[in-house]
């Protein structure tokens, strides 16, 4: 291990500075995991290749960045030091983009963000409106940063905070400074990081260990894989810091197995970090030594909660325990342990270098700094946006996510994952912070936001959550265990049509005792979805029960394809597409759905032109209506 | 696994070594690494069966995921699912009689802006179509499958 201390870092930040002065222009290709589902690294590879053709190679800089947010728009392009904008980049383009832009100074329209409200082409960045309303303290630099090298987060005052708390601030200093900014659990229960800090700090004991948690197992949510992708050295500082004012030698760091890109770059940034003397025995030169393994998880969603986790680290089944003892006192094999989430992590570093004051500015009294959001589902904008704590669902929704995909009429969104629930659209201005989403029902949770439309069913949405959940369970508790598993079947009969009268009541039944009955987080919230969805939606249920129909026409076995006889061109589109043959036809003829046959795929609605939209979906009295006259004719 | 540590806490590790190499967990597996790290099997079968990583069962040559996260369920991904499962004759978590293809899902990949999507040996196919189903399932079975994923 090299020696290294404190000027020495800042030697290092001086030189990255100088020589990306020189190198003035940089093209940042972002390498989160959703632009590589595009084919990024093929963009940044031809870049690199076009660059070199063109001997700019001393001018010009490519870097594979960490994930920028906006995935919608991937493969994204930002040219920096002005921001130029490039999204949905082909690698035929790229010969373009060199000799327009780089070279001549020229922007090309063509690959410009246009504004689907104002048709506005948006040249930089910032202009972006995805971007416009955020506030990314955290997020921020992954479009700055190349995961794979430590030296981009020096350069951006990475290990700064480090070198402060090391050789300025006790341990006690750095747990006051971290309670005094106000700064909640970013995993979901939102308890105060500083508390927890302090309660592990005074266990007395030979050992103690930080875990960061990145079992990110919500559906929809993505934030801490990008964080532990994009940036990884600033969860590490922020793990460095608290074992510090905790008093931990050791620390895991505990990703979900699904995230192999959050692995390997967490894992390089680890060995860079301990070359640089930033991990390990006397770190920087100080007396104090810290070390951070990675574990990678096997699948399971317990594994999340924060007793299950260190089972699994133990190499056990992932089963959660009773608590009290609280892990600060009797955690990672029986030692004091302290568990955060990634965000939580990452927020610590920024606190310490701009202050606990500076912090609690932003948000609201109870919620502060930022928090991030997957924004994903029937949204025109999905991806990653972080905004100050209060801000109200409808400016992320519609200012910053662009409004409801193919202009449908947004019916709820679902925050908190699996114990969350529905808030519907008239709660949309509700801010949002920890307090009020418990007030609606919901949760923060890791910060999942799905929002759905008119076509969204919500009883098969509640349906959705209860079979994850019911999968999910340990099967330690009874009450979770069966518990979960008859709301699954009472769900699932109810969009089959054999919903009961007294089904309602039976649900909610069963919820009780399932939030009373389970030990941990995951059974005592699991009823969440079925809840909010009885709450809000009771009359999508009472449809369902009462007059078989699936108003959003989602549930199979309460809808039919019908080929609109006015509107069938005969063009023996859907005719040929039809899996089962279940179409009969002629060419200029209308074709027909023989009912029995139909699998309802949905392939003929799918496949027939829009111009022309002659297959529909009916539910109800209008599908009895149908199914009558087609078993008539037949 | 010599080099490995005679202890619990290596026992996922160790786990997760076995099914890369192999595709699954062979019986002969469980009975080694029990008297390696000193673990009854039946501790051992019970973590592994705990979790969704291990399998007892070899996978098929090639293996499609279908993503289940709430992005893609609202964008339609039981549909895809559906179309798998039919094209195939299996269920989800089976694998061809041929042992050409296993099917599987998972709870969220996080791509959500491509929704509804499978991965098909390690390559991504987005926002797909029911229609496009056939397409993937063809471009599997004419290439050879190259071991990275």
């Amino acid at each position: 291990m090299d020696e290294f201390n404190t000027t020495e870092i800042d030697k290092i930040r001086e030189e990255i500075s100088e020589s990306q002065k020189r190198r003035k222009t940089c093209i940042t290709v972002c390498g989160g995991t959703g632009c590589h589902a595009y084919g990024c690294l093929k963009v940044a590879q031809a870049f690199e290749d076009e660059i070199r053709n063109q001997r700019l190679q001393d001018s010009v800089d490519v870097r594979t960045t960490g994930c920028h947010g906006f995935c919608e728009r991937g493969p994204i392009v930002v040219i920096q030091p002005d921001g130029v904008f490039y999204q949905r980049i082909k690698l035929k383009d790229i010969k373009e983009v060199i000799a327009e832009t780089i070279v001549s100074k020229k922007i090309i329209d063509r690959l410009l963000y246009v504004d689907p409200r104002t048709q506005e082409k948006i040249v930089h960045e910032k202009n972006v409106p995805f971007y416009k309303k955020q506030k990314r303290i955290i997020f921020g630099n992954n479009g700055f940063i190349d995961p794979t090298d430590i030296k981009d987060y020096i350069a951006l005052d990475g290990y700064k905070a480090l070198t402060k708390i090391l050789f300025d601030m006790t341990s006690e200093e750095v747990i006051e400074e971290i309670k005094a900014s106000g700064l909640r659990g970013r995993g979901g229960a939102g308890f105060l990081t500083g508390k927890k800090w302090e309660i592990c700090h005074k266990v007395n004991s030979d050992r103690k260990y930080v875990i960061c948690n990145a079992d990110e197992g919500d559906p929809g949510a993505y934030m801490d894989r990008s964080l532990l992708e994009g940036n990884p050295h600033s969860v590490i500082e922020g793990m460095i810091i608290g074992a510090y004012a905790i008093g931990a030698t050791e620390g895991y760091i505990y990703v979900r197995m699904e995230y192999p890109l959050a692995v390997k770059n967490v894992t390089r940034a680890i060995d860079q970090a301990k070359n640089l003397g930033l991990l390990g025995e006397s770190i920087l030169g100080s007396e104090f030594g810290f070390d951070v393994h990675v574990f990678r998880g096997a699948g399971a969603f317990v594994s999340g909660e924060e007793t299950s986790l260190m089972a699994s680290i133990e190499g056990k089944r992932a089963f959660p325990s009773q608590r009290p003892p609280y892990p600060a006192q009797k955690g990672l094999w029986g030692k004091p342990t302290n568990i955060n989430n990634v965000e939580t992590w990452a927020n610590v570093p920024l606190i310490i270098n701009k202050g606990a004051e500076w912090y609690s500015k932003i948000g609201t009294k109870g919620s502060k700094g930022t928090k991030i959001f997957s924004l994903v589902g029937k949204i025109n904008n999905t991806g990653l946006v972080e905004v100050p704590m209060g801000m109200t669902l409808r400016e992320i929704i519609n200012d910053i996510g662009g409004g409801v995909k193919d202009n449908k009429k947004f019916k709820a969104v679902q925050t908190g994952g699996p114990s969350g629930g529905c808030i519907p659209a008239e709660m949309l201005n509700l801010p949002i912070d920890f307090e009020t989403l418990a007030k609606a029902g919901s949760m923060m949770g890791s910060g999942g936001m799905i929002v759905m439309d008119e076509d969204t069913c919500m009883v098969d949405v509640a349906r959705y959550f209860l079979n994850f959940t019911q999968e999910e369970s340990c099967g330690k508790c009874v009450p979770c265990r069966i518990g979960t598993r008859q709301l699954v079947e009472i769900l699932t009969r109810i969009t089959q049509g054999k919903g009961e009268e007294r089904d309602i009541e039976k649900l909610e039944d069963l919820a009780t005792t399932i939030k009373a009955g389970s030990l941990c987080g995951l059974g005592q919230t699991a009823p969440n979805p079925v809840l909010t969805t009885i709450q809000y939606f009771k009359n999508e249920y009472e449809a369902h029960i009462k007059d078989k129909s699936c108003p959003a026409l989602v549930c199979k076995d309460l809808i039919i394809y019908h080929i609109e006889p006015d509107k069938c061109v005969g063009c023996l589109l859907c005719l040929k597409n039809c899996p089962v043959e279940a179409i009969s036809g002629e060419r200029k003829k209308v074709h027909v759905i023989d009912q029995d046959l139909c699998i309802k795929c949905g392939a003929c609605l799918e496949i027939c032109p829009p111009k022309v939209m002659a297959v529909s979906k009916y539910t109800g009295k209008k599908r009895d209506r149908i199914l009558k006259k087609s078993s008539q004719k037949s | 696994m010599d080099e490995s540590e005679k202890d619990q806490r290596e026992l996922i590790h160790i786990l997760h070594e076995v099914q890369k190499e192999f595709g699954y967990v062979p019986a002969q597996a469980i009975s080694q690494i029990s008297k390696q790290l000193k673990i009854s099997e039946s501790e051992i079968f019970g973590v592994l069966t705990f979790y969704k990583a291990f399998s007892l069962k070899p996978r098929g040559e090639h293996l499609i995921t279908i993503c289940m996260g709430t992005a893609c369920h609202v964008r339609g991904a039981p549909m895809i699912l559906d179309e798998f499962k039919r094209k195939l004759g299996i269920e989800s978590g089976e694998t061809t009689e041929d042992n050409q293809f296993t099917l599987e899902t998972v709870n969220c990949v996080g791509a959500c802006a491509l929704g509804p999507i499978a991965i098909a040996d390690g390559e991504y196919h987005g926002q797909l179509k029911t229609r496009e189903v056939d397409k993937i399932i063809d471009k599997l079975m004419n290439k050879k499958r190259n071991g990275s994923e």
